[in-house]
C-alpha cells in the first residue's frame, strides 16, 4: 500500500484528450509499487496458464505411479532426492496425481473463474444499474431495494445457498458442476456495479450535454456507452480488479465445500478439499495449492489497490 | 436521536420483508417437483399427493408466501426434513457456537488490528509500517479455510507434544462435558421463551461454564477457540489495521493536531485523545461490516475444525438436501447481518451527530 510518496503530486487540471489521460494512468499505474508487484505476478501466472502444457511435467489428471504410491513427499533431485526416483517437485497427492502439474493446471481454472465472474457481473450489474438509474421512480425504487436485500446477505453464504439450490441441476444434467458455481459468485457481486453504475447515471442524468444529447435524439444505448460508462469506467475498474480476487476466494471456497468444481479436474480449492484428511501425515499437500490461490489472489488485489491511487490520485488509502 | 431511530427502524422493513422473499423464493426455485426436490426421487404419487397437501403446496404462490411468513411472525421456521425437528430449535443448539467463533475472531482482529494500524500510522514508512501493510495484503488474500489447515498442521502436528500445542477439532476434548443450564438450574420444565433462552445460553459453552463455575471446561473450550477464531480473524484484523492506519494518517495531518502539539500536549495525548477519537469513527462501520463477511467466513472455519455451529451444518444439509434447513439458516444469518448493521448506524449516530442530523 504505497501512498502520497510514489503519486504525482499534480495541481495542474487533468487533461482532457482521452488519449494522454490513459497514457497519464498508465503512468502513474507503472510507477505505483503495489501495481507494479501486481503485474509482474499476474503477467507471470498468466504465462503459467496459458502454458501450462508446456510446464506441466505430467499430465494433471494420470496415476503417476505403477505401484500406486501416494502421498509421497517431493522429490527433488538438486536436493539429495535419489536419482532413481522419479522426480515430483511437490510429491503426489492422494490419489497418486502429480501434484505440481496440478497446481499449474489450476491456474488457468482460478483466473478463468475470475475473469468470467466479474465480466458476468459487470455486464449484468451495469444494465440494471443503467436500467433504474435512467428510469427513476417505482421501478428504480423496487431494483435498488432488491439490490440492498441482497447485500443483506453475506455473499459467501448467499453463493452456497445458491449452488445449493442449482445443485440438483447438475446432478441430473451433464452440466459442468463448475457453471452453478461461477453464476453464484458472478450473481452475488451484481448489486455493487449496479450501485456504481447508477450513481454515475444518476450524477450526469440531468446534466446540461445529456439534455443537449436527448434533445438531439441520441438513443438511450449511445447514451449508455458514451456518456454514462466513461464517467463510471473508474470505480468499475477498481472494483472489477478487486471482483477478481473476491471470485477467485469464494469459488475456492465452494471448490473446497464441494460444491464447486469436482475432482479429478484440479481447481484449487477443491484439491485442498480432497486433501483436508492429509493434514496430519502430508501437510505439503495443502500448502501448494494454497499459496498457489493467495498469490493469485494477492495479484489482483495489489492491482487493484494500485489502480486505485493511479486513477484517483486524491485517495490516500 | 428519536427521529432517527424511528427512520431507521422502517427503513429495516422492507429489507427484513425482501429477505424473507429471497428466502422464501431460494427454495421454490429447486427445479422440479418440490416434493420430489424435498423427499427424493423414490417418492411416490400417494406420498407425494399426501406431501402437496400437508405442506399447502397446492395453493398460490403468493398464498403460500403469506403462509410462510406468518409462520416466521409466530417464530416458525419450519421442519427439518432429515432430523424431524423443528429448525428453530436446532438454530438455537447450533448459533451459540457460531457466534462465540464470530466474537472471538472479531476480538482478535480489533485486540491486534487496531494498535498493529496506530503504530504504522505513527512509524510512517518505516520498516513495521511496510512489514504491517505487506503483511495486511497478504492477509486479506489468504483462504480462510486454507489458513485454518496451516494452522492445524503447525499448531496440532508440527508442534504436538509441546507448550504451544492447540486443539485443532471439536468444541471440547473427548471426555469432558457440560451439563445443560436447564438440567444444573432445574428448570426442565420451562416453555416458550425462557426455554429459548435457557437453550442458547446453554449451548454458549464458554458463557455456561462461567455461569456454573465450571473453571476446567471452560479453560478446555477456549483453548478450542484459539486457533478457529485466528483463522477467521486474520481477514478482518488485516482489514481493521488498514483503515486504521489510513484515518489515523489523515487526521494526523489536520489543523487541530497541529495546534495540540503547539499548545504542548504530550505525544501521546495527541494519538490516543485527539486523533484516535475522529480516526475510531468509520471503525465503527467497518467492524460491523466484517461481522456480516464473518458469518460467511464461520462456515468455512467450522468445518475445517469440526465446530458444532451454524455453518457446518448448513453444508450438512446442502449435502442432505435438507432445505427447510438450509431456508432457515440463510435467512437467520441474514437476519443477524441486518440487525448488526442496525445497531453499527445506530452507534454511529449516537457518536457522530453529523450523521443523525443530516
Amino acid at each position: 500500500m504505497q501512498t502520497a510518496d510514489v503519486l504525482p503530486i499534480s495541481t495542474q487540471a487533468r487533461p482532457k484528450a482521452p488519449s494522454s489521460l490513459f497514457r497519464d494512468v498508465i503512468r502513474r499505474l507503472l510507477r505505483n509499487r503495489s501495481a507494479q508487484a501486481g503485474l509482474i505476478i499476474l503477467g507471470a501466472l498468466l504465462i503459467v496458464a496459458i502454458f501450462a502444457p508446456l510446464i506441466a511435467p505430467h499430465d494433471p489428471i494420470e496415476f503417476q505411479d505403477p505401484n500406486g504410491q501416494v502421498r509421497t513427499p517431493p522429490c527433488i533431485h538438486l536436493f539429495g532426492c535419489a536419482a532413481d526416483q522419479p522426480e515430483y517437485l511437490f510429491g503426489l497427492d492422494s490419489n497418486g496425481r502429480d501434484l505440481l502439474s496440478r497446481v499449474i493446471y489450476g491456474t488457468q481454472v482460478s483466473l478463468f473463474i475470475g475473469l468470467s465472474t466479474v465480466t458476468f457481473a459487470i455486464v449484468v450489474g451495469t444494465l440494471i444499474g443503467a436500467l433504474s438509474g435512467y428510469a427513476g421512480g417505482w421501478f428504480d425504487n423496487i431494483i435498488m431495494r432488491f439490490m440492498d436485500v441482497l447485500l443483506a446477505f453475506p455473499s459467501l453464504l448467499l453463493a452456497i445457498s445458491l449452488v445449493a439450490i442449482l445443485r440438483p441441476v447438475i446432478l441430473e444434467g451433464n452440466l459442468s458442476p463448475l457453471i452453478p458455481a461461477l453464476f453464484a459468485i458472478g450473481f452475488v457481486s451484481i448489486p455493487a456495479y449496479a450501485r456504481i453504475v447508477r450513481a454515475s447515471v444518476l450524477s450526469i442524468k440531468e446534466q446540461d450535454f445529456v439534455s443537449a444529447d436527448r434533445a438531439l435524439g441520441v438513443s438511450p444505448g449511445r447514451l449508455l456507452f458514451h456518456r454514462i460508462l466513461p464517467n463510471a469506467l473508474t470505480p468499475l475498474i477498481v472494483q472489477g480488479t478487486l471482483g477478481i480476487a473476491t471470485g477467485i476466494l469464494d469459488a475456492a471456497a465452494l471448490g473446497f465445500l464441494g460444491l464447486g468444481q469436482q475432482p479429478p479436474f484440479p481447481e484449487w480449492g477443491s484439491m485442498l478439499g480432497d486433501e483436508r484428511g492429509s493434514v496430519l501425515n502430508a501437510p505439503h499437500l495443502l500448502i501448494f495449492p494454497g499459496l498457489a490461490i493467495m498469490v493469485t489472489v494477492l495479484a489482483f488485489n495489489l492491482l487493484g489497490d494500485g489502480l486505485r491511487d493511479a486513477l484517483d490520485p486524491r485517495l490516500y488509502r | 436521536m428519536l427521529q432517527f431511530l424511528v427512520r431507521r427502524l422502517l427503513l429495516i422493513i422492507p429489507v427484513l420483508v425482501g429477505i424473507v422473499f429471497v428466502a422464501f423464493i431460494l427454495v421454490r426455485a429447486i427445479p422440479g417437483d418440490p416434493c420430489r426436490a424435498m423427499l427424493g426421487e423414490k417418492a411416490t404419487d400417494k406420498v407425494c399427493d399426501a406431501f402437496k397437501e400437508r405442506y399447502g403446496l397446492n395453493d398460490s404462490i403468493i398464498v403460500q408466501f403469506g403462509r410462510y411468513a406468518g409462520n416466521l411472525l409466530q417464530g416458525d421456521l419450519g421442519t427439518s426434513i432429515k432430523y424431524g425437528r423443528p429448525v428453530g430449535d436446532i438454530l438455537l443448539e447450533r448459533l451459540p457456537m457460531t457466534l462465540e467463533l464470530s466474537i472471538g475472531a472479531m476480538l482478535f482482529a480489533v485486540i491486534f488490528g487496531i494498535p498493529l494500524g496506530i503504530i504504522s500510522a505513527y512509524r510512517h514508512n518505516s520498516a513495521v509500517d511496510t512489514v504491517t501493510m505487506v503483511g495486511a495484503n497478504i492477509g486479506v488474500s489468504m483462504p480462510v479455510f486454507w489458513l485454518g489447515l496451516m494452522l492445524a498442521a503447525l499448531f496440532g502436528v508440527a508442534l504436538k507434544g509441546t507448550a504451544l500445542q492447540l486443539p485443532t477439532s471439536s468444541r471440547l476434548t473427548a471426555g469432558l462435558s457440560l451439563p445443560s443450564l436447564a438440567q444444573t438450574w432445574h428448570l426442565q420444565n420451562l416453555q416458550g421463551f425462557g426455554k429459548g433462552v435457557i437453550t442458547f445460553a446453554s449451548n454458549m459453552v464458554t458463557l455456561n461454564a462461567v455461569l456454573t463455575g465450571n473453571w476446567k471446561v471452560w479453560g478446555d473450550a477456549i483453548k478450542h477457540l484459539i486457533l478457529p477464531s485466528v483463522a477467521l480473524g486474520t481477514i478482518p484484523l488485516a482489514i481493521i489495521a488498514r483503515i486504521t492506519r489510513s484515518n489515523l494518517l489523515d487526521v494526523m495531518g489536520l489543523d487541530y493536531i497541529r495546534t495540540a502539539r503547539a499548545k504542548g500536549v504530550i505525544e501521546r495525548v495527541v494519538v490516543f485523545k485527539h486523533a484516535m477519537r475522529n480516526a475510531m469513527l468509520p471503525l465503527v462501520t467497518i467492524i460491523g461490516l466484517q461481522f456480516g463477511g464473518l458469518l460467511g467466513g464461520a462456515v468455512l472455519t467450522e468445518t475445517v475444525f469440526g465446530l458444532p455451529g451454524v455453518g457446518s451444518f448448513l453444508v450438512d444439509s446442502i449435502f442432505s438436501r435438507d432445505y427447510p434447513i438450509v431456508q432457515g439458516f440463510t435467512l437467520s444469518i441474514a437476519m443477524i447481518f441486518v440487525f448488526v448493521n442496525l445497531v453499527v448506524d445506530i452507534s454511529y449516530a449516537y457518536l457522530d451527530p453529523r450523521v443523525r442530523l443530516s
